[in-house]
């Protein structure tokens, strides 16, 4: 099945991505291409076989719950491109 | 020794000279960075210069070597890709996202790294969040190959892999998702090792694809390797996926003796996408192990096509997720006058991220949405497990597998960016690697029409030492590894 421009603008927006009306054909064609590759996908039997999703099957290791860092938050708001009295500044969200 | 020579020389000699007080930290330092000064303009190999800095730390080493003391590291010049975060050094991830980005601390591969005593010059180019195989997807410019300047260097750890063949720094530091440290090393005629997925921490490195990135060292030889390797792994409490092993001292693997080792030659790495010349050389130093006493042994990789196509579903999905973070809210590039919340995310990311991110983070959130999920994602992660047993079943009858690093030796700038899937195709032999999350290293094997071809050898899981020990053997028997590109009569 063939990827549309439907699709791909309905993908760029749940990536919060926006693509112009001048780039939407090249970009659709390819992003078709990858599809067409990752589809070679479905010629192969997976039945039964179990999902791998960590390369050696590792368990996520626990720790007790307790501070471990400085406070570092005047150093990470630091970062911030827009912020009053130590809050991150977002366009007005609610009326 | 002349300048060139120190230039060009393994960290192993440099530490002999600063033990023996035949040149100091400090002279070296100043040799590289006027290296990078005089050099850099055309190659565009490094993106940020911390000369005070370095001086200082190269001081300090002096001053270790004066005490009696100083280890294998201390005083020599490094550079880091500009994936590791560095505390007050802008890092940028080779993206407009990340221009101004100054983290706030150390990656663990960095902080290690700074305690075993290297001086770091500074931070190195690279494709755009790592997703790249030509350097080319940089914000900040390609980076050209030191070879010849008409020619990519490799990707994504391309300005890492140029530096060094340049002669800007002895070490390096670089990433590996599906080939980053490999197929540059290949292409600019360097050593460089992706360690075993969990060997080394990820704190703090940009995180692209979470199951399949890996930091591993870069090099002139593979002793080189070895030491940094030491160095740089161990268990993280800050990276729950690093593994609970001892770092061991990898140098003590190289014996230089490789008698009986069985090295497998999968058959569809040596197929029709291989380079017939590239194929000419790999041969010649398959031969060299044999008549060290290596074994030879034909096997089969059955799934091996199906690489690719796993690797570009589950890549792009962790990437998308990893790169939800990029909002123009916390940190990271803003868009100007955002009309409401929404059109701030849109823009901000639109305009931050390059053409092959976009890409990837849509290819990914597709895979992951609704009706999809279980078609591509759930798909890939099964043939995952069924590429990551071949492995497993090959490594019952070889101690390592040998093949090509890359297609073919360094192309041209342009060659492969109208179609994606064919810069996919550079990265064929090494994108499995990641997938089994398996170490694997490229070192040096001769030059096709005056360019480098890389040897790849893969490991079983955590056993580094034996393709380091390999990679040093073939070292010992021919100076491939010396080979070194002339930089126009200057210096290195």
């Amino acid at each position: 099945m063939p990827v549309s421009q439907d699709d791909v603008e309905k993908v760029a927006l749940l990536a919060r991505l926006t693509i112009s009306e001048s780039s939407l054909n090249e970009v659709t064609e390819r992003f078709g291409r990858v599809l067409d590759l990752v589809n070679e996908l479905n010629s192969i039997n997976t039945d039964s076989i179990v999902p791998m999703s960590n390369p050696h099957d590792m368990t996520q290791r626990l720790r007790p719950d307790t501070i471990t860092r400085e406070d570092q938050r005047e150093a990470l708001m630091a970062s911030a491109p827009a912020q009053e009295q130590g809050y991150f500044l977002v366009p007005k969200v609610i009326d | 020794m002349s300048d060139t020579a120190l230039l060009t020389a393994s960290a192993s000699e440099l530490h002999q000279m600063l033990k023996a007080r035949a040149v100091s930290s400090e002279e070296l330092t100043r040799l590289f960075l006027q290296q990078i000064e005089a050099h850099n303009g055309s190659l565009n190999a490094v993106l940020t210069v911390c000369a005070d800095q370095a001086m200082a730390d190269a001081r300090a080493a002096d001053r270790q070597f004066s005490n009696g003391e100083g280890t294998v590291l201390t005083g020599i010049p490094l550079l880091h890709k500009d994936i590791f975060c560095t505390r007050g050094i802008r890092t940028t991830c080779g993206s407009r996202m990340l221009e101004n980005f100054v983290p706030a601390y150390d990656a663990t591969v960095v902080a290690k790294l700074k305690a075993a005593g290297v001086v770091m010059l500074g931070k190195c180019n690279m494709d755009e969040f790592a997703m790249g195989s030509s350097n080319e997807t940089s914000y900040f410019g390609p980076v050209k190959n030191p070879w010849d300047t008409r020619c990519v260097p490799g990707g994504s750890s391309g300005g890492s892999a140029a530096a060094l063949a340049a002669g800007m720094a002895t070490l390096v530091t670089g990433t590996d998702t599906g080939g980053s440290i490999r197929q540059p090393a290949s292409l600019c005629g360097i050593t460089g090792l992706k360690p075993t997925y969990g060997r080394v921490s990820r704190l703090g490195i940009i995180a692209f694809a979470s199951s399949l990135d890996q930091a591993g060292p870069m090099a002139r030889t593979a002793e080189d390797c070895a030491h940094m390797l030491a160095a740089m792994s161990g268990i993280d409490p800050g990276d729950s996926t690093s593994a609970d092993l001892p770092a061991p001292d990898f140098s003590a693997a190289l014996t230089g003796d490789i008698q009986g080792l069985r090295i497998g030659l999968p058959k569809q790495y040596f197929n029709d996408d291989l380079d017939p010349a590239v194929s000419e050389q790999i041969s010649k130093a398959l031969s060299h192990l044999e008549a060290a006493g290596a074994k030879l042994i034909e096997i089969d990789l059955p799934h091996s096509h199906y690489a690719i196509a796993t690797y570009y579903v589950i890549a792009p999905a962790e990437a998308s997720a990893n790169l939800a973070r990029y909002d123009g809210v916390r940190f990271g590039y803003r868009c100007e006058n955002p009309a409401d919340l929404e059109d701030l995310y849109l823009r901000s990311r639109s305009e931050g991220f390059g053409e092959e991110v976009q890409r990837r983070i849509l290819v990914g959130t597709y895979a992951l949405s609704a009706g999809f999920y279980d078609a591509y994602f759930n798909k890939a992660q099964q043939v995952r497990r069924i590429i990551s047993e071949d492995f497993r079943q090959a490594f019952t009858a070889v101690d390592v597998i040998a093949g090509p690093s890359a297609p073919g030796v360094a192309f041209q700038f342009g060659a492969k960016q109208k179609d994606p899937v064919s810069m996919y195709m550079e990265d064929i032999y090494t994108l499995a690697v990641n997938l089994a999350g398996l170490p694997g290293l490229s070192t040096p094997a001769g030059l096709v029409n005056g360019m480098p071809v890389g040897l790849q050898l893969i490991g079983k899981a955590f056993d580094e030492g034996t393709i380091l020990n390999a990679a040093h053997r073939l070292q010992l028997d021919t100076d491939w590894h010396r080979a070194t590109p002339d930089m126009g009569g200057r210096a290195a």
